[in-house]
């Protein structure tokens, strides 16, 4: 295109944004003296420029549009509403002609006199309405388009009739013609070479007329072309590393006494390439104002369109951002304020009757914060409806009803971040397509940005948007996983920890978390999700020398301090090889990932990753080190999405001391002691309610059992074993349960362990559930169950008429039996941990592979999931849902229709027993009757086997 | 000798017809000969340490840095279908060449001659080729000794995708 078209299009383009924005303005002070000229002045260019390009369309609409402003400007017309609508519509029209200018390379064939027309009403004083809107057949144009029409014509002669020349002529006449522009540009191409070279004559001196009356600012400007500043930036970036290299070099290689003849030159060196770097970023900054000036334009028009009142405030319109990043969220901005003005605002009437005032605010706010730039969107309309969102999020398949009940109002509302959601009930053409959030949110976050939505139904909605201000350069931390080094972006990392012997990497159900400070921190394997093999055994040996922290966490001078935590909780010199978590954040949550070693900082130039590697979301790029080599820039966006929601599941606060849920293998807290002889014995501590020192003077005599006076209450006291001797002060394990306690006597209390719960041996011994290896020796493990119910019969009765069995000496039967069943899973559900604590191992013993859940809902929720049991168990009493509801829950429509289903209850009228069958229940069996149970199990499953074959 | 003897033969007969020909930087890859034509070659290198980028697709070797930019080391063997090779087959140079403003590094055995090849020596890819082999070559050249493959590289790093 010709170069002068090229600039002309770029300055018009400018001068009809600024215009908008002016417009706006007028419109609320229509009588602004300032505004107005400047209005007059911009018009008066831009159809003085069209008029020397040769661009006849466009100057005629803005030849009338600034007869308009003209009179305005003078004073003598009123600039009404109507009249402002008006000249929008002709900036518009003036906009669509320079579009297809810029496409086309012309200007566009087409008819203005409607909007010419109605201009010259108004610059006559008359209503729009009263435009004269001409005929076509009218146009004066139309003898001189015939005869540019004919030679054309002539040429066709050869082909055809009079007659049909006639009619042709007649329907040229007829048919609304290019406002005579055919013949009109005919004459203007030829002369315009020479009118042009007199144009460039007469503009330096129209410019320089000009200067004076328009800004001083555009002549201390200059227009410099973006590559040339990108390289400019390149070069300035590759500056910075080189001058790191050659600081961290100095540092190293002075001390205390000596300076090398290199220390003053590098200081100044230092010094210039800091004030280069400022410099050449500043020329990359532009204020967010330019991303915001269409938006006054925007709401204006969306709130005649909707009928609404609306606000726009903006805050820190100076505040300086890249380029790059701007023109990047450029689009997101508009998407999200358009949104608030047609989702969020509601009409005049609503507002009124909610008691806000009528006119719907929304502020935009944009600052500085710690190397990012904040920007707001605000407005105090009637936020996200949490029932609609639920809505379509089920409806999209998103969630089930369970998981939404268990969601806070956060995560539900980060539901609109999915592709294809919107819960507007109808699309407008403002938006509701559903392409929206999502978009935004990808769109930030390609350039490490990140976007947070909090939203108070009633009172509004309010998006935080955070951006890093520079893209070029970026700090980062260098870690190690599996031999190789990757670099995580310093503003990711939230904090990093150091495990320790006491604070240790746990797993729930093979996942790994971490505690941290009261949260429980899901974790990810760096190694693990890179596909990295496993540490060999001199590569442990290795880690585990040399795993120190450094120390030279550098900074570069002039930048914000990295904002690293680190957590040094433990001498490093423990037996336990530490593991080094990073605490990164994704949107609103937290995870960390496990890496080998930590490395430094260092600033970094990112590097996009080749094409054919682009695909893999787990990394934002790659760089090139101080010491040459490459290595790639981990992304945690992309790590978060390679994890799936079970991260996102699980990082919402979760109370540790609740819901541990255990499982056949899992580790747990076992409180050692003796009893009678040196074999040590054990008990699940969660089983054990206090541990105290009585004086066996004091215990006396209640029939046949022993009691003593504990807590205002009596207690029933039982030694062991009949070796424990009951003299002096013995150590007594208490065991609580609804009220009832019960103390066991034992010797000594050895220590507390944790440890995997394998029973190696039976035991024929019925207090023992068998022996199993714990810290290294045999020990026996204590059937609570047993001691507590043959100490105190009415331990588990809640009623009476429980059937009763004596206990046969079955039990290494019942292993047998269970075994052969190749491991069975079996569903616990139960709101008592004490119970849950008691049954697992026993049901363990067994054989069974067991999960337990507290609620039913839990239940409900892995059912939906597709988990799949043998057999499930379930307590009655539960506060949530009782079993009864909880059966006929799961037979009605679920995925364990078929699976047999066991109640355990200390309730057991027969009333109960007949309500529990009809429901669904296949056996009820009397919550402590461990025997029952057990042959109650085996029976199901040979059933269940022989119904399946 | 021959060649000049050729060409004034052709002009004697006033022939209109230039000798045309191309050149070729050839390189060796289980003790196969490739040609890849010299005006996309950029460099060619000794053996390099390349920084292997997990999840990368197999072909792709890792990374490596050449005066300050990130070259994408590709295994030609491993994308032909080739075995690895023994000890001492291959030195592991690379020749690098730049496609869609990146650069690529191309790991093969050896490096060989640049040769100018005349185009009547230019005949299609026979079809009996291994077909991945044939998805490659954009034809083959007689030699005196020995056949050539001509690497087609444009089509054979827009294969290599994650």
């Amino acid at each position: 295109m010709d170069e002068l078209i090229v600039e002309f299009l770029t300055e018009t383009n400018e001068s009809l944004e600024e215009l908008d924005l002016d417009l706006v303005n007028l419109e609320q002070n229509p009588n602004d003296a300032d505004l107005l000229g400047k209005i007059f002045r911009l018009v008066h260019t831009i159809k003085g420029t069209c008029g020397f390009l040769g661009l006849p369309r466009l100057e005629k609409v803005a030849h009338h549009g600034e007869n308009v402003l003209g009179r305005f400007r003078d004073g003598d017309l009123e600039v009404t509403p109507e009249y402002v609508t008006l000249i929008f519509e002709c900036i518009d029209r003036i906009k669509f002609i320079v579009n297809e200018l810029e496409e086309t390379g012309s200007e566009p064939e087409g008819d203005d006199s409607e909007i010419i027309a109605k201009l010259d009403a108004a610059y006559e004083g008359k209503s729009v309405d009263e435009a004269e809107i001409p005929a076509p057949s009218d146009q004066s144009a139309t003898p001189a388009s015939d005869d540019g029409d004919v030679p054309e014509q002539a040429v066709l002669a050869g082909t055809m009739t009079q007659e049909e020349l006639d009619a042709l002529e007649a329907a040229f006449a007829s048919a609304p013609g290019p406002d005579g522009q055919v013949g009109i540009q005919q004459v203007n191409t030829d002369p315009a070479p020479e009118i042009k070279t007199e144009v460039k004559a007469d503009k330096p001196t129209s410019t320089e007329a000009d200067a004076p009356a328009t800004k001083s600012v555009s002549a201390q400007s200059l227009r410099v072309s973006v590559d040339v500043l990108e390289n400019l930036m390149t070069m300035v970036s590759e500056l910075v590393l080189t001058r790191n290299q050659l600081m961290q070099i100095q540092r190293h290689t002075n001390t205390a006494d000596s300076e090398s003849d290199f220390g003053a030159p590098l200081q100044r060196l230092n010094h210039v390439v800091s004030d280069l770097q400022e410099g050449v970023m500043k020329t990359r900054m532009q204020p967010i104002g330019n991303a915001w000036a269409k938006l006054p334009r925007i709401i204006r028009d969306l709130a005649i369109e909707l009928d609404k009142k609306i606000d726009l405030e903006m805050n820190g319109q100076d505040t300086e951002l890249d380029r790059q990043v701007l023109d990047l969220i450029k689009d997101p901005l508009t998407h999200m304020v358009r949104n608030s003005g047609d989702h969020g605002i509601e009409t005049p009437d609503i507002r009124k009757a909610a008691g806000k005032p009528e006119t719907g605010t929304i502020k935009l706010n944009a600052y500085h914060e710690g190397g990012h730039i904040n920007i707001e969107i605000a407005d105090d309309g009637k936020g996200l409806s949490i029932d609609k969102i639920k809505e379509k999020a089920i409806m999209n398949g998103l969630a089930t009803p369970q998981e939404l009940e268990d969601m806070s109002t956060n995560q539900i509302n980060q539901f609109i971040f999915k592709a294809g959601f919107s819960t507007a009930e109808k699309v407008t053409s403002v938006s509701g397509r559903g392409v929206g959030m999502d978009v935004v949110r990808t769109n930030i976050e390609k350039i490490g940005g990140s976007i947070e939505l909090h939203s108070e139904e009633g009172k509004g909605s309010k998006f935080t948007i955070k951006i890093p201000l520079t893209l070029a350069i970026v700090s980062a931390l260098i870690v190690a996983a599996g031999n190789e080094r990757f670099a995580i972006p310093q503003l990711a990392v939230r904090e990093l920890v150091m495990t320790t012997n006491d604070n240790g990497i746990e797993k729930i159900k093979g996942t790994p978390v971490f505690r941290l400070r009261d949260r429980l921190l899901p974790l990810v394997s760096l190694r693990s999700i890179l596909d990295l093999p496993e540490a060999t055994q001199d590569e442990m040996e290795e880690l585990d020398s040399t795993n120190v922290i450094s120390e030279d966490i550098t900074t570069v001078e002039g930048d914000e301090k990295a904002e690293t935590k680190v957590e040094n909780k433990d001498n490093l010199k423990e037996e336990k090889r530490h593991e080094y978590i990073v605490v990164t954040q994704v949107g609103a949550y937290d995870f960390g990932i496990i890496v080998d070693r930590v490395y430094d900082t260092e600033e970094i130039v990112v590097k996009p990753v080749s094409t054919i590697l682009r695909d893999i979301e787990l990394f934002a790029g790659n760089t090139i080190l101080g010491d040459g080599s490459v290595i790639m820039i981990l992304d945690p966006n992309g790590i978060a999405k390679a994890t799936g929601d079970a991260t996102t599941d699980m990082s919402e606060a979760v109370d540790t001391t609740e819901t541990v849920r255990t499982a056949a293998g899992e580790k747990t807290s076992l409180l050692l002691f003796s009893a009678g002889d040196s074999a040590p014995k054990a008990v699940p501590l969660s089983l054990v309610s206090r541990l105290e020192n009585i004086d066996m003077s004091t215990v006396e005599q209640s029939g046949e059992q022993s009691v003593v006076q504990y807590r205002d209450q009596l207690m029933p006291l039982s030694p062991m074993n009949h070796k424990v001797v009951a003299e002096g002060e013995k150590p007594v394990l208490v065991f609580a349960h609804k009220g009832h306690s019960m103390g066991l006597i034992v010797d000594e209390i050895i220590d507390i362990t944790e440890a995997h719960m394998k029973l190696q041996l039976d035991s024929s011994n019925p207090n023992l559930l068998g022996s199993a290896i714990i810290n290294g020796k045999a020990t026996d493990i204590v059937d609570v169950g047993h001691m507590l119910q043959s100490a105190n019969k009415d331990w588990f009765k809640d009623h009476g008429d429980e059937p009763y069995l004596d206990r046969e000496n079955s039990h290494s039967q019942e292993i047998k039996n269970g075994n052969s069943n190749s491991k069975k899973r079996i569903l616990l559900v139960d709101d008592s941990p004490f119970f849950r604590n008691m049954l697992t191992p026993l049901l363990n013993v067994a054989g069974y592979d067991v999960t337990t859940l507290e609620s039913p809902n839990e239940a409900l929720r892995m059912c939906e999931k597709g988990e799949y049991f043998d057999v499930i168990i379930s307590d009655i009493e539960m506060p949530d849902m009782d079993g009864f509801e909880f059966a006929q829950r799961v037979r009605d429509n679920s995925n364990w229709t078929e699976t047999p289903m066991v109640a355990l209850s200390s309730h057991a009228t027969p009333q109960d027993i007949d309500r529990g069958m009809a429901v669904g229940f296949s056996k009820y069996v009397a919550k402590f009757d461990r025997d029952t149970l057990l042959s109650t199990l085996s029976q199901t499953l040979s059933e269940q086997k022989h119904k399946d074959a | 000798m021959s060649n000049q003897a050729y060409s004034q033969d052709r002009l004697e007969h006033g022939n209109q017809v230039i000798d045309q020909s191309k050149d070729f930087l050839t390189v060796v890859i289980s003790g196969q000969l490739f040609g890849i034509p010299i005006l996309q070659v950029q460099d060619v290198l000794r053996k390099q340490n390349v920084t292997r980028v997990p999840l990368a697709p197999p072909e792709v070797a890792g990374s490596l840095n050449l005066r300050g930019r990130i070259v994408t080391a590709i295994n030609v063997r491993s994308k032909l279908g080739i075995p690895k090779a023994k000890k001492g087959e291959s030195s592991d140079m690379s020749v690098v060449v730049e496609l869609d403003t990146e650069l690529y590094s191309l790991i093969i055995d050896r490096v060989g001659d640049v040769l100018t090849l005349k185009d009547e020596n230019f005949e299609p890819t026979p079809v009996t080729l291994d077909p991945v082999w044939r998805e490659f070559a954009s034809g083959i050249y007689r030699l005196d000794d020995q056949l050539l493959v001509i690497l087609d590289v444009p089509k054979f790093l827009h294969s290599v995708h994650a």
